[in-house]
């Protein structure tokens, strides 16, 4: 009896030390630093006009993992996250059939466009699984290199202008119309600490993020990083999509941590051959579908 | 040696830890997740890719009845991110599993712990609650 009790205790003080466990020891890739590393360090001023490095959500290698929609907006059914719909949005939203989200069903049943190893695109890549990125900046762009997917995207800084019609987008002769995966992205710096790009010329077949939020091929994406000091980026993104949305909404604001020059992002590749092998000894039988 | 409760006390802190994860793009609606499956077995296989990593097993009952189970973890990244490796299991070894199933009742499950070989336990690579958003952030 006396040891029964003693055992109920210590499960329960155990139990009540999860929360703090979790906080405390966040996963996290080994060799990155995250501020939890840091405590009460005083980082040396920002540089002025300057993303470059390889960046890691700050707060732990799964921070940026947003498995249930976008970060700040998740589709968890609280009403402070109800996005803005149009009708055409709710009824796409509804047509979608995520895994995650209060609309999620089995993964076998899915039409999420992402699976397969299809491309997920931007903003997908930042609003489902901001992983470690290597930030390049030449004097004509900026490129991000993701991690997840091993994906790359190039930022405009030569002083063109965004594609004028969204829907038929092309930088212009001799460049016929074309939407992309990936949009056209176009930035510049606002301030000295403050860089600002903005997107459209999407490809519809895309999904915002992992919770199926839709968008059209209206679509405009405000992605602001703003250098807080020389060890901390702050990424926002803003959803602006007239046809889905009836108005703008803050998706995402990501604080991120400068990592070592030398560290090496994982590859982390969707390989047709292996998602195969999954679906074939996993996914389907979990659903109740025999492929074999 | 331990007194048994202090082992059952840290066998249910590390099914704690993994129970409420960040699922990576693969969701949750064909699992039971409310329930956990406890079995010793002996690796058939395992599969180390993406989407997700996943593990096959042989579990013998107290009747010698022989289930030949199929259970996932996460992505290779996270994965290492929580100590393991490609090479943690090979086939033969034997291990300790605890499961996930799913709701059809086939065995097929997610990996919620699993004690291997050398007695390290680790949790099936399933993240951690997505804090550090920057409005929840310390200020400098």
């Amino acid at each position: 009896m006396r040891r029964g009790l003693a055992s109920a205790i210590a499960l329960a003080a155990i139990s009540t030390l999860v929360t703090r466990a979790r906080a405390q020891e966040v996963p996290r890739q080994p060799g990155a630093v995250y501020d939890a590393d840091k405590k009460g360090e005083a980082p040396a001023p920002a540089p002025k006009r300057d993303l470059t490095g390889v960046w890691e959500p700050a707060a732990g290698a799964s921070a940026g993992v947003q498995a249930n929609g976008a970060g700040l907006m998740p589709s968890d059914g609280k009403p402070e996250h109800e996005l803005p719909f149009s009708q055409l949005g709710r009824e796409t939203f509804r047509a979608h059939k995520p895994t995650f989200g209060v609309t999620q069903v089995p993964s076998a049943l899915t039409n999420d466009p992402m699976p397969g190893c299809n491309p997920q695109g931007f903003p997908r890549v930042v609003l489902h699984n901001f992983r470690t990125s290597r930030i390049i900046q030449t004097p004509e762009n900026v490129v991000v290199l993701y991690e997840f997917n091993k994906k790359w995207r190039v930022i405009w800084t030569d002083g063109r202008q965004l594609p004028k019609d969204a829907t038929e987008p092309t930088w212009g002769d001799p460049d016929p119309p074309e939407s992309r995966w990936w949009g056209y992205s176009v930035g510049k710096w606002v301030d000295d600490y403050t860089f600002v790009a903005e997107s459209n010329g999407f490809d519809d077949r895309t999904w915002l993020d992992n919770a199926g939020r839709p968008h059209s091929d209206a679509l405009h994406v405000i992605e602001q990083y703003h250098r807080l000091d020389r060890d901390h980026l702050e990424m926002t993104i803003t959803i602006d999509d007239p046809k889905m949305y009836t108005k703008p909404w803050v998706a995402e604001k990501l604080r991120l941590r400068l990592q070592s020059p030398k560290f090496d992002i994982r590859e982390m590749e969707c390989a047709p051959i292996e998602t195969e092998e999954y679906n074939k000894e996993f996914a389907d039988p979990a659903a109740g579908i025999d492929s074999k | 040696m331990k007194p048994k409760f202090v082992q059952h006390a840290v066998w249910a802190f590390l099914v704690l830890i993994a129970v409420a994860p960040v699922w990576a793009h693969h969701g949750n609606a064909a699992f039971d997740s409310d329930k956990r499956v406890t079995m010793k077995g002996t690796v058939t296989e395992w599969f180390w890719a993406n989407p997700h990593c996943f593990l096959q097993f042989d579990a013998k009952d107290d009747s010698g009845n022989v289930t030949h189970w199929v259970v996932e973890g996460s992505n290779p990244p996270d994965m290492i991110n929580h100590g393991w490796t490609k090479a943690a299991l090979k086939a033969g070894d034997q291990i300790k599993v605890t499961v996930m199933p799913v709701k059809n009742g086939k065995p097929i499950g997610r990996i919620v712990a699993v004690v291997l070989p050398n007695g390290q336990t680790l949790d099936g690579g399933f993240g951690a609650p997505p804090a550090g958003r920057a409005a929840a952030a310390p200020k400098q």
